[in-house]
């Protein structure tokens, strides 16, 4: 397993796109080789820089959505209609084409396998790319930690690997996943749509008694209504790592 | 340049992405390098958001020899205050411009307090740690705020009371701030544990260890 390289210096590298995908209508899923990446853990980001040609440059930090694999990764990318650089790299940048990166950012918001404790993730949106590392560098791995995904999204259309994720559901033992729709749930769903709150938390999250590691990602109001009530359901609130966007 | 940086570096060369123009400030908005302007006041924080009350909320200096001082939240806020209105800049690149704050400058906390130290371990409420030299906490650069934009500064951004050192990247400043030890040898906080740098000028973008 690649060592987080928290130590020394991260230098820009050379990042070639192998290769790019719909994860959604408005995601795309980037994957990228880098000579001499020195892996990362699950839950890590990087600094992408994009320079204009009269010199003007703009960076912007992506989560790793992969399992490390040597010196190849992917980052999942939400198209933000007037974002500076999420329509870049969604649209044009074509396989082949070069940018900038560098990292692996970030030694607390990650997973080590080392850690026997079961696993809770509570994704809002895009904030399931990080946890999505650490789904698939479980199965890598042959992990036997428990994991429980517990996964908020608009509309079924904006499932992320919603493939991959019902495939996983039923192959991966000892991984749970649960889909909650705030704004339209699919044809057929037992509950109407309805925004995340304590009792799914509680029902489908990992209870306090058994001193879950608690993986919390997506947008600011998410997080902060997520995390206070795992605190109010009597985790450590040590034990409730979060990352926030927007 | 960085000698022993392998080939693949781009530090001298940048990688020039045809067709991408970017979004420019006018010019008279100057920004550290790497960073761009929110119109927001985004939230970073690595979990939960403690809740203090001012009525348990206490400040502590501790010196290198075992001194302490203390504050109650009355006592804090009964000290001369002053309106600070400065730009800030976030690690994770977003900056803001011309923010509004009021506090008590760290000059009039430390003003009799007797150490050798040159160096902080700023402590908050929920265990979070952040280091930085004491010089950068004197001479005007440092306050503990617990007013922003004409009211109280809400938990998520740190309330009852952060520290503010405006002239670093703001993970310096920390939320939810109950103390500071001082030190005669740096010891590194939460983040500068974590891989990101020990100082943390914008300016010069030390995001990273080794920046």
């Amino acid at each position: 397993m690649a060592r987080a390289a928290v130590s020394g210096r991260l230098t820009w590298r050379v990042a070639e796109l192998a290769e790019a995908t719909d994860i959604t209508k408005s995601a795309r899923g980037l994957v990228f080789d880098v000579p001499g990446w020195p892996g990362h853990l699950p839950g890590q980001h990087v600094d992408v820089r994009l320079t204009a040609e009269d010199g003007y440059s703009v960076q912007r930090s992506y989560s790793i959505s992969s399992a490390p694999d040597g010196e190849r990764f992917e980052l999942s990318v939400q198209r933000v209609a007037d974002g500076e650089v999420s329509p870049y790299l969604c649209d044009v940048l074509s396989p082949g084409d070069r940018i900038e990166l560098r990292g692996p950012v970030g030694g607390w918001f990650v997973w080590r396998s080392a850690d026997q404790a079961p696993v809770t993730l509570v994704a809002g949106g895009s904030g399931i790319a990080p946890l999505m590392a650490m789904i698939r560098t479980r199965a890598a791995e042959g992990s036997r930690v428990p994991f429980r995904l517990i996964y908020s999204v608009r509309t079924p259309e904006d499932v992320y690997y919603a493939d991959e994720l019902r495939r996983r559901a039923r192959e991966d033992a000892g991984l749970d996943v649960h889909l909650v729709y705030t704004r339209q749930a699919p044809e057929g769903s037992p509950e109407p749509p309805k925004r995340l709150g304590l009792a799914t938390l509680n029902t489908h999250g990992w209870p306090a008694d058994f001193a879950p590691n608690v993986f919390v990602c997506g947008p600011t109001g998410f997080v902060e209504t997520v995390s206070d009530i795992f605190v109010a359901l009597g985790h450590d609130p040590r034990r409730v790592r979060t990352e926030r966007f927007g | 340049m960085a000698f022993g940086a392998p080939l693949s570096s781009t530090d001298t060369m940048p990688i020039v992405s045809p067709g991408f123009t970017g979004r420019r400030q006018s010019p008279d908005v100057q920004l550290p390098p790497g960073q761009y302007l929110a119109e927001d006041f985004p939230v970073l924080t690595a979990g939960p958001t403690p809740r203090v009350t001012t009525d348990r909320w206490q400040f502590t200096i501790n010196t290198e020899a075992g001194q302490r001082y203390d504050w109650s939240w009355q006592q804090l806020i009964e000290l001369p205050a002053e309106k600070i209105t400065t730009d800030i800049h976030c690690v994770t690149k977003w900056s803001k411009l011309g923010t509004r704050w009021k506090g008590v400058s760290l000059d009039v906390l430390l003003e009799d307090v007797e150490t050798a130290a040159d160096f902080a371990l700023v402590q908050s409420y929920g265990g979070y740690t952040t280091n930085l030299p004491l010089e950068d906490l004197i001479d005007g650069q440092a306050w503990i705020a617990y007013r922003y934009d004409g009211d109280e500064l809400t938990p998520e951004h740190g309330g009852p009371a952060r520290l503010l050192v405006p002239h670093l990247y703001f993970w310096k400043s920390a939320k939810w701030v109950r103390g500071i030890q001082l030190l005669l040898e740096d010891e590194p906080g939460f983040w500068e544990s974590a891989g990101y740098h020990d100082y943390g000028d914008p300016w010069r973008e030390q995001r990273y260890q080794g920046d």
